[in-house]
């Protein structure tokens, strides 16, 4: 309420005022117009008393003082006009020091200061100086600073600077530069002093009045930087030391942060590189409130991409120990504050690391130099539990990963896991994706098992808990994604050397065994296969001049493998290890180890026996056992016979006929595998089909007693089908009546012409034996034989 | 202050209505500058200025009005300086002859009336050979505390004076500080003695409220001002003097003043201008 009332009270004030300026200006511009000096001035003074209000926001008052700048260029071209008309420039200066309000007198006495100039009846430093002399008689905050940003607009194309028409004889841009350094300080000095004005309550909004204003005292720096005599000595001889010292001094953090950053955006580069001591000793000067971490990023960001834009000034950076002087300020400026937040010391960290990272991409050394730096910040601190500090972390580790896109390179900076250290596990979490999503992006292949080691470290937030409790429970999803992550991942960790590759994989499983069940799961299959892939590439046994004396031996590895696997959890999933072992099993019959092979089919059947219980579960798992158990030749009788009647006996056990009857037909495959005579026993393919038949059979028989209908004959039709592979592959024991009763039995099974899917495949069974009879040859001869 | 040089006939006082016309030509009259000068009524008058040292020449011309005659025992020629007083203390006329100096100047409140004729004398005077600045340190206790510099002490009328203002604590919030100018005219002795201030000028120095260390400039013209030559104790009568005050204000209203007096005199022109 009482501010809306302030409000309200400031816009009539404010129109009061605009009213008695407009009707002042009215006045002035008549006495122009009919060449009367003396009421011009009257005039224009009294308009300019408008100015002297105490009442409005600085907002309003710029509203006034741009009315005031339109009139006074006015006044300023009806002075020039009268010097013409010959009132001498002297003393038209003199007589608008009359005036005997000091604000008016002064505005005029810029404007006559102006036309003075520009008459080049005196040097222009000289009248220069005596304005901004003269404008200290304002020593009100607002009414000062505009009266002063009004000095420096008139003579910013009056400086004496080189190669202006104002030039004097001998080194005037030094006066151009002192003119404008003093007026800046001055400024700067009524700015700060806004601030201890008025109430302390008030404090907000005068903070924001003053941001307002901030640009009216950037402006001198600005026009610093134009100067054209502002070369790189004058810069590192005056203006710079000047400028410092007044932010220094006048102890204000607004200000502070402010003049800093326009420092460094004003100023060129080339500059700024040159003189970084200067720079960066002011920075433990300032006040400790003040934004230095800001400031001193930007100055980083500005002479990395100014690096990087031209690449022939790197040498400079070198020269002048560009990085060596930035981390040292960092140091003392985070010393000199001591209350720094944590989020400003590491997000200056991070900026001097890009600032390397660009500039000295080849010196890896500073990289690490960084992260030391920092560590030694975040030390007795623990883990950083601001948020922004975290993320801003992340983005420090993530910068040497998107510079040098090869994840290697961050492995060998030392301090790299120990920054990654003082994550909290989530974000540890976080990194460790960004690091392997990094990997996988550029396919980077890590090939030692040192630098697996130094991985696993990095990224150990995904691979185990911690041993810290979980602020959060992970969502499900995230969990998956970032194992799934984890998994992918490990096809990267990949060595040619294959003693170097079992390091790796020993690594690996080391860490992943500590990951506890739930990542398990998605570690371990990754990595049984890659031991897979390892053991396939592995030299012929007898190939091998050093024999099972190698270090790396086949033996060795399925060791392993059988260790990692009995790792994995029962539940929920035993079908996980359960075909992990049949695959281990294929691969040791690959390499001839009928032990070993042996060893992970007794595991699986552990598994099936003790862990798979559910039906369904139990046909696929059979199928898969039957299927791996079919192609295994390196069993010897014995082994084989027991593994094949285990199978068998699974088989009879099913729980549902069909499933039975399928079992049973399938494992007639056991007992025939091509291009092996030892395994070729057309008695019991026979007798496990006939066996088929009979549980077929029965099945038919319960369906038809449980449901009042005959079940189906599809039964019958597979087992056809099983007849007539045996058959082509001339089996003697499976004779052509046996295929022909077989057919003939479905034929009659008076429930096929009300199945039609069952109809139609007999049907293309039919047309495949009457293909099969077309094709000529040894199998068209057989087929032949066979009548439907 | 303000001469008169007047006629007097012996046929005067008032009762009867004159009988002759008496007028006065200077004999470089058409030469002569003449300076304007307000009267009583508030119009003013071009006057004839002389200097002193300056020998006054010219003839008095007496025409009787027709069908009167004048009689006289001779005609004398007084040059009459003339110091008018308003109140309290009565109408006081002094008369004299000039004959060798004449250093009265204009003044405000005694103005000054003619029967016959008018003439404005000024003083000029060389620049002094001594002219030391005026400087001072003058405060309240942990208040406020400054020092001030006047350039000289001893201005001519249309000087500038020139200085500065050093503001060696400030612990109150002021509002402007402004430097005045005044002049303090006193005629009489003893008792007698009648006193009047007036400020001619009021000059504004500083707007706002300046920090420790903070120096402001002063730059004053005087030309724009309506001033004459200091007088100290003119013939036991009267005296003019000039004060430099300057006067800080606070936020409160509250004034802080210090006075001090400096010298003007009135520097020979230009004849050109």
């Amino acid at each position: 309420m009482i501010a809306d009332g302030a409000g309200e009270d400031e816009e009539k004030w404010l129109a009061a005022g605009a009213a008695a300026f407009k009707q002042n200006a009215f006045y002035m511009q008549r006495a122009i117009d009919s060449n009367n000096l003396k009421d011009a001035l009257k005039y224009s003074a009294q308009m300019l008393s408008e100015l002297r209000t105490s009442k409005l926001s600085p907002h309003k008052y710029y509203d006034l003082y741009m009315r005031a700048f339109d009139e006074l260029r006015k006044l300023e071209i009806f002075f020039m006009e009268e010097t013409r008309r010959g009132c001498s420039v002297i003393e038209l200066y003199e007589l608008v020091q009359h005036a005997g309000n000091i604000l008016p007198r002064l505005y005029l006495l810029c404007t006559a200061g102006s036309v003075y100039i520009k008459t080049k009846e005196a040097p222009a430093k000289e009248i220069l100086k005596d304005l901004v002399e003269m404008c200290r008689g304002i020593q009100h905050p607002l009414r000062g600073l505009f009266l002063r940003s009004y000095l420096a607009q008139i003579s910013r194309d009056k400086l004496p600077d080189i190669g202006s028409e104002y030039e004097g004889d001998a080194d005037t841009v030094t006066d151009a530069v002192e003119f404008v350094l003093l007026n800046f300080t001055e400024m700067n000095k009524l700015w700060v002093r806004m601030q201890h004005q008025g109430p302390a309550r008030d404090k907000e909004k005068r903070e924001k009045e003053r941001s307002e204003l901030r640009d009216l005292v950037g402006k001198n720096l600005h026009v610093l930087s134009q100067l054209e005599g502002v070369d790189l000595d004058m810069y590192r001889d005056t203006v710079l030391p000047r400028v410092l010292e007044q932010i220094v001094n006048c102890r204000d953090e607004i200000a502070q942060y402010y003049l800093m950053d326009c420092i460094i955006q004003v100023f060129p580069d080339e500059y700024h590189l040159q003189t970084l001591d200067v720079l960066l000793g002011a920075c433990p000067q300032l006040q400790p409130s003040v934004d230095i971490m800001t400031v001193l990023s930007r100055l980083m960001e500005r002479l990395s991409s100014y690096a990087a834009l031209n690449t022939e000034v790197l040498p400079y950076f070198l020269q002048v120990e560009a990085f060596s002087k930035l981390n040292n300020a960092i140091g003392k400026v985070i010393e000199a504050q001591e209350d720094m937040p944590i989020l400003s010391a590491v997000t200056l960290y991070s900026s001097l690391l890009k600032f390397t990272l660009h500039v000295h991409p080849d010196r890896l050394d500073y990289a690490d130099q960084v992260l030391g730096s920092c560590i030694k910040q975040l030390s007795g601190k623990g883990k950083i539990h601001d948020t922004r500090a975290t993320k801003e972390l992340v983005t420090l580790l993530s910068a040497p990963l998107e510079k040098y896109n090869d994840v290697v390179i961050a492995l060998k900076l030392t301090n790299y896991p120990l920054v990654l250290d003082y994550l909290d596990s989530e974000n540890k979490r976080v990194m460790a994706t960004v690091i392997i999503r990094s990997i996988m992006k550029n396919k980077t292949i890590i090939a030692t098992a040192e630098k697996v080691e130094a991985l696993l470290e990095l990224i150990k937030g995904l691979i185990n808990d911690l041993d810290e409790p979980q602020g959060l429970e992970v969502d499900e999803d995230d969990f998956e994604e970032e194992q799934n992550s984890v998994a992918r991942l490990i096809h990267m960790l990949y060595s040619d050397d294959p003693e170097e590759m079992v390091k790796i994989i020993s690594v690996l499983k080391n860490h992943f065994l500590t990951g506890g069940p739930k990542r398990l799961k998605f570690t371990i299959p990754p990595l049984v296969v890659s031991a897979l892939k390892l053991i396939r590439r592995l030299p012929e046994e007898g190939d091998n001049p050093f024999g099972k004396e190698a270090s790396v031996s086949a033996t060795k590895i399925f060791q392993f493998l059988n260790q990692i696997i009995e790792a994995l959890p029962s539940a929920p999933s035993p079908d996980l290890a359960f075909r992990l072992y049949l695959q281990c099993a294929e691969a040791a019959n690959k390499c001839d180890e009928e032990p070993i092979a042996y060893e992970f089919f007794t595991q699986a059947y552990i598994l099936y026996e003790e862990e798979i219980s559910d039906s369904k579960a139990q046909v696929t798992a059979l199928q898969l056992i039957i299927g791996t158990l079919q192609r295994m030749h390196v069993f010897g009788v014995e082994n084989r016979d027991t593994l094949t009647h285990k199978a068998m006996g699974y088989s009879a056990k099913l729980l549902k006929k069909p499933d039975q009857c399928r079992a049973v037909y399938t494992c007639s495959h056991l007992f025939w595998l091509e291009d092996h005579e030892t395994i070729q026993d057309g008695e019991r393919v026979l007798r496990c089909l006939k066996r088929a038949l009979k549980i077929a059979n029965s099945a038919q028989q319960m369906t038809s007693a449980a449901r009042g209908s005959t079940g189906s004959v599809t039964l019958f039709i597979e087992i056809l089908n099983k007849y007539l592979y045996f058959y082509e592959k001339g089996i003697p024991q499976v004779t052509v009546e046996s295929v022909e009763s077989m057919i003939q039995l479905i034929k009659n099974e008076e429930s096929l012409t009300s199945d039609p899917s069952a109809e139609s495949f007999f049907a293309s069974t039919l047309r495949f034996m009457e293909f099969q009879k077309q094709k000529g040859g040894v199998v068209g001869d057989r087929y032949e034989q066979i009548k439907v | 202050l303000f001469v008169v040089i007047e006629m007097i006939m012996n046929y005067l006082l008032g009762a009867f209505k004159p009988a002759c016309n008496i007028s006065i030509t200077f004999s470089d009259g058409k030469n002569r500058k003449q300076v304007p000068m307000k009267k009583e009524n508030g119009q003013t008058d071009l006057v004839p200025l002389f200097q002193s040292q300056e020998t006054l020449s010219g003839k008095v011309c007496i025409e009787p009005y027709q069908g009167k005659k004048v009689e006289h025992n001779g005609v004398k020629v007084e040059l009459l300086g003339q110091i008018e007083i308003c109140c309290p203390v009565s109408e006081l006329l002094m008369a004299f002859v000039f004959s060798t100096e004449m250093y009265f100047d204009r003044g405000n409140f005694y103005d000054f009336t003619s029967l016959v004729r008018e003439l404005d004398v000024r003083n000029y005077a060389p620049p002094p050979p001594i002219n030391n600045s005026i400087k001072m340190e003058v405060g309240i206790e942990d208040c406020l505390h400054i020092e001030f510099e006047y350039n000289k002490s001893k201005y001519h009328l249309k000087d500038v004076i020139l200085g500065k203002i050093y503001f060696l604590l400030v612990r109150i919030k002021m509002k402007n500080m402004d430097l005045e100018i005044r002049r303090r005219e006193s005629t009489g002795a003893g008792a007698n003695t009648h006193v009047e201030t007036e400020t001619l000028a009021k000059f504004e120095l500083m707007d706002g409220t300046p920090v420790r260390g903070e120096s402001i400039p002063v730059r004053l013209f005087l030309a724009p001002y309506d001033l004459t030559p200091t007088h100290r104790n003119i013939n036991n009568k009267f005296s003019v003097k000039y004060y430099l005050n300057l006067v800080l204000v606070d936020e409160e209203d509250r004034r802080y003043f210090k006075q001090q007096e400096i010298t003007l005199y009135r520097l020979k022109e230009d004849t050109s201008s």
